[in-house]
């Protein structure tokens, strides 16, 4: 058993439990936590995959704003204390069949494609799948050799030259959404002084 | 990570993925604090992220990442405007409990 297996099941051990923790809990801090937990899991997880930049911004966007953010509005309000029981008895179990189901339906489409998927992409087949997907500008080759020198996949460098020269557009078009969402925020808790 | 024997762990993060996102859904339909349900839309967010990175290492292929750094720049705008509701909300119910919520009127 090699020591990747057992370092993923320790990780996903860690990652459902902190899960489920964190929809079981009556403590919406305790929730935040958890969920904390789980997005550095899932960091630790991006670095394994080749993916240090995100792996970094994982961590520091969303386990510290956006948690922090969380953990912030969370106190403001004083609702730490969470108790109220659904008004629907029949809520519950409906909601764990339903997400059993989903998690069926999911593990189903994702096992049975397990052949294929297990099947890793060779650098020859690689080769070729670049050249039928006519994926062939500059950067996704100079990915695909930097690959096969086994460098990592997903550092700085390559993440932000693929934003600036293939993902320009989106990029920019994001750049107004977070603009557009912090003028949202202040004007959404700005007080109404003449009322 | 990056052995060969990596490689066989791929359809076991999916299904990882997919049962993180599994225990965001049902967080949403259980609990019915609108903090909680925010937190469950974030584990799925990051369920969805985690394919998204798993896809892209094993097709070799930059673009997953990139999209991932999207969904989390999507997130936080969502985040941030979602919590602005909540807070003012919160000022009118003084309450979290979206069972609560029933009136589009504050």
């Amino acid at each position: 058993m090699s020591i990747d297996i057992v370092l993923f099941i320790i990780l996903a051990a860690i990652a459902i439990v902190s899960a489920i923790a964190m929809i079981v809990t009556r403590n919406a801090v305790h929730s935040a936590l958890f969920l904390v937990v789980v997005m550095a899991v899932l960091a630790i997880f991006f670095l394994g995959l080749g993916g240090p930049f995100i792996a970094m911004v994982q961590v520091a966007v969303y386990a510290g704003a956006i948690m922090v953010l969380f953990l912030f509005v969370v106190m403001l309000l004083g609702a730490e204390r969470v108790g109220a029981r659904s008004g629907l008895r029949w809520q519950i179990p409906v909601a764990l069949a339903l997400g059993v189901a989903l998690l069926a339906a999911v593990g189903l489409l994702t096992f049975r494609a397990e052949p294929s998927a297990a099947a890793p992409l060779e650098p020859s087949s690689f080769a070729t799948h670049t050249a039928n997907a006519c994926v062939d500008d500059v950067a996704a080759v100079r990915n695909a050799a930097q690959q096969e020198r086994g460098v990592a996949l997903g550092t700085p460098c390559l993440v932000g030259d693929q934003l600036f020269t293939t993902y320009l557009f989106p990029f920019e078009v994001v750049s107004i959404l977070l603009l557009v969402a912090m003028v949202g925020a202040v004007v959404l808790t700005r007080r109404e002084r003449t009322a | 990570m990056s052995n060969p024997s990596f490689a066989q762990l791929y359809p076991y993060l999916i299904g990882l993925s997919a049962l993180l996102f599994t225990l965001g859904v049902i967080g949403v339909l259980v609990r019915r604090n609108a903090l909680i349900i925010f937190m469950s839309v974030e584990l799925m967010l990051n369920a969805a992220n985690l394919a998204f990175v798993t896809f892209a290492r094993q097709l070799r292929q930059l673009d997953g990442q990139v999209f991932v750094f999207f969904v989390m720049v999507v997130a936080a705008a969502e985040v941030a405007v979602g919590l602005a509701l909540i807070v003012t909300i919160f000022r009118t119910k003084k309450s979290t409990n979206v069972d609560d919520i029933s009136a589009l009127k504050g």
